[in-house]
């Protein structure tokens, strides 16, 4: 316990100088900007700046940064799913369902200053979570060997399947499909360049930012064009943030709930923000005495899921920064953020960089605070943000990711290769096919191929050794438990209950 | 009987790239389990997109499948918006410098919203350059040619 002081003491004087602080307000803010503004998440956004990081010297201020760009957007998404009736983010789309209704009511105020706290408590609440849980989680990861390593992405791509909404096996096609991406470039052990049809660039594989930002930045802007939605805002119905007694106490148990289910929803892969709201608004609805008063304006159904997916953004980083495994695509980039760096994402990251590792974690604690100030005071100036119509939004988002591409390698080819990617990315919206298990497979491939050739080199080609060692067997059988279990009757048409409404 | 469309062409789409995978895999030294060359495990994941693919297609013709049409594709849309950023990228490699690039990105890809305006457009193109060179070249300092090359060079640049 003691120890915990002194680590979280360390984060302080790391995340507490000036530079840290600056560059924390900074992120927050931009995540805040980009999750109010409906159109564009934090995965492209943190892929647009990505290269710019490489720029900033030290990895602990742009992972600050990085980070405050996505729990940020959770705050900024519920603002609009508030006033607008649109998600900003698509973890806030639960929101939107009650949140909406308190604003036509008259009382935006109160659900806006009630989001604000109950994502406030969930981010401090996982922040320690994250400080407690991540030294023992990366002690267990200094047991693992290869077979280990292989079979944890095993189960973690399952998890992203299962939780993927949609199509279990298009889900499981998508990661296969990542994985054959990710293949793309020189294989480190024969030196060999794959599938680069002797392209130059190719040989050192596709830069992750540009698939992300081709399939989430490019594909979401054709597909958001094609809908010419109106919008109806309660943009001057603004007036008396603060809460009522009774709304405090109606909302005090379902952030507890809420902070609660997106915590735990958060460690598991593929789970993440998203998940973590829609769970909790569906648990307040089952736990609450009259249920059918969701959707039209109870404060319950904006509490819960702003806590859920504050705290599932924040504990979604444990198994990243113990494991070096990423669970969500945001997460993944936050990997390549590290490698530009020279930071090998592991276990071995709490003990080689403890400033950076504390540092972050605090940073988190921080970096929600000035969320509360940046969202409540200052909401005058995100409600006048949303007055900027899309047409003039999307050609900056364009020209921003299409900066941040060439400045990857200063090379028009980055440029180019979005391109694909954002055909690719259009024709899987029009197919149903979600893209994010996609993302994690494309970051994991070539791992993934090394760990299994390094497991089959030392068994000579045995692959009994995966089920011999007791972890790696005990990883594999949940991630079959997990496939099974989804693929019941019964359990598929809860699953498509649970995720009616996310489209 | 195509029912599901959507899982139709995804299946399809996940088969002909499986397949695809698995040519060229076949380029490459395959090597066995203990000894895996670098054609082994792609090989092995093309295998599985292309079951998985045809088990996707196979399921859109079931009777059981859902009656689900693809939605339309606006190509207008997708030309101006992929037609932008191929321009940018183009502007950039045969040395039209930075100016020039966004001017083709904006001006290309606003089009492709229905609401389209001159005015807007315009007062985009100049805030937007301004903000961009002061952000991106001046503060950043991202290494990126502003002006075209001839211009630049007979400026003595």
């Amino acid at each position: 316990m003691s120890e915990l002081f002194t680590n979280l003491a360390l984060g302080f004087t790391v995340a507490g100088t000036a530079a840290n602080l600056y560059y924390c307000l900074i992120g927050v803010f931009l995540g805040t900007l980009i999750g109010v503004l409906p159109g564009i998440g934090p995965l492209a956004t943190i892929a647009m700046l990505l290269p710019i990081t490489y720029k900033m010297g030290d990895p602990t201020s742009s992972l600050i940064m990085l980070a405050g760009i996505y729990y940020g957007a959770q705050y900024g998404g519920s603002t609009t799913a508030i006033l607008v009736n649109l998600p900003g983010e698509s973890s806030s789309v639960v929101t939107a369902l009650d949140g909406y209704q308190m604003a036509r009511q008259g009382r935006a105020g109160p659900a806006l200053s009630i989001a604000a706290l109950s994502s406030f408590f969930a981010g401090t609440v996982a922040t320690f979570l994250l400080a407690a849980f991540a030294p023992p989680l990366a002690e267990l990861a200094f047991k693992f060997g290869p077979a280990e390593y292989f079979a944890l992405m095993v189960l973690g791509l399952i998890a992203a399947v299962v939780l993927a909404s949609g199509s279990i096996v298009k889900a499981l096609a998508m990661v296969i499909l990542g994985l054959l991406l990710g293949m793309i470039g020189t294989d480190v052990n024969s030196g060999v360049a794959r599938f680069s049809f002797d392209i130059p660039e190719l040989s050192d594989g596709i830069e992750f930012a540009v698939v992300a930002m081709g399939m989430f930045g490019f594909a979401e802007i054709m597909i958001n064009l094609e809908q010419r939605e109106k919008r109806e805002t309660f943009t001057n119905a603004v007036s008396g943030l603060f809460p009522t007694m009774a709304d405090l106490k109606a909302s005090f148990g379902a952030t507890l709930r809420g902070t609660a289910l997106g915590s735990v929803l958060g460690i598991l892969p593929g789970g993440g923000a998203v998940l973590a709201s829609f769970s909790a608004y569906a648990l307040e609805k089952k736990l609450s005495k009259t249920p059918e008063k969701f959707g039209t304006g109870m404060i319950q159904g904006v509490a819960a899921p702003e806590a859920a997916n504050n705290a599932g953004a924040q504990t979604s980083f444990i198994p990243m920064l113990t494991l070096g495994i990423p669970t969500t695509p945001v997460m993944a980039l936050m990997v390549a953020a590290m490698m530009i760096h020279n930071i090998q994402p592991g276990p071995q990251v709490m003990s080689s960089n403890p400033s950076l590792f504390w540092g972050l974690i605090v940073s988190m604690w921080i970096g929600n605070l000035f969320l509360v100030v940046l969202n409540l005071p200052l909401i005058g100036i995100w409600i006048k943000l949303l007055t900027v119509p899309y047409r003039v939004l999307f050609p900056a988002i364009l020209l921003f990711c299409c900066i941040g591409a060439y400045s990857l390698n200063n090379n028009p080819f980055d440029v180019f290769m979005t391109i694909p990617f954002a055909i690719l990315g259009y024709l899987f919206k029009k197919y149903d096919c979600e893209p994010a298990p996609l993302l994690l497979g494309f970051v994991l491939g070539k791992l993934m191929e090394e760990y299994l050739r390094r497991a089959l080199t030392i068994s000579r080609g045995d692959p009994m050794v995966f089920f011999q060692r007791p972890l790696s067997a005990t990883l594999l059988a949940v991630a079959f438990l997990l496939l099974v279990i989804v693929l019941l009757p019964a359990v598929k048409a809860k699953r498509q209950e649970a995720f009616q409404g996310d489209d | 009987m195509i029912k599901n469309r959507r899982d139709f062409y995804a299946g399809l789409m996940f088969m002909i790239i499986g397949v695809l995978f698995m040519i060229l895999s076949g380029q490459y030294k395959i090597g066995i389990a203990s000894k895996m060359g670098p054609g082994y495990f792609p090989l092995i994941l093309g295998g599985m997109l292309t079951f998985l693919g045809l088990f996707v297609a196979l399921g859109s013709v079931s009777k059981s499948a859902l009656k689900l049409n693809v939605e339309p594709f606006q190509l207008d849309i997708f030309v101006y918006i992929l037609g932008g950023v191929g321009l940018f990228a183009a502007a950039l490699k045969w040395d039209a410098g930075f100016i020039v690039a966004l001017l083709a990105l904006i001006l290309v890809s606003s089009k492709a919203s229905h609401e389209f305006s001159w005015r807007a457009t315009l007062i985009s193109v100049v805030v937007l350059a301004i903000a961009s060179y002061l952000v991106f070249i001046k503060e950043l300092q991202l290494q990126m040619p502003v002006l075209p090359k001839f211009i630049a060079t007979s400026l003595g640049l």
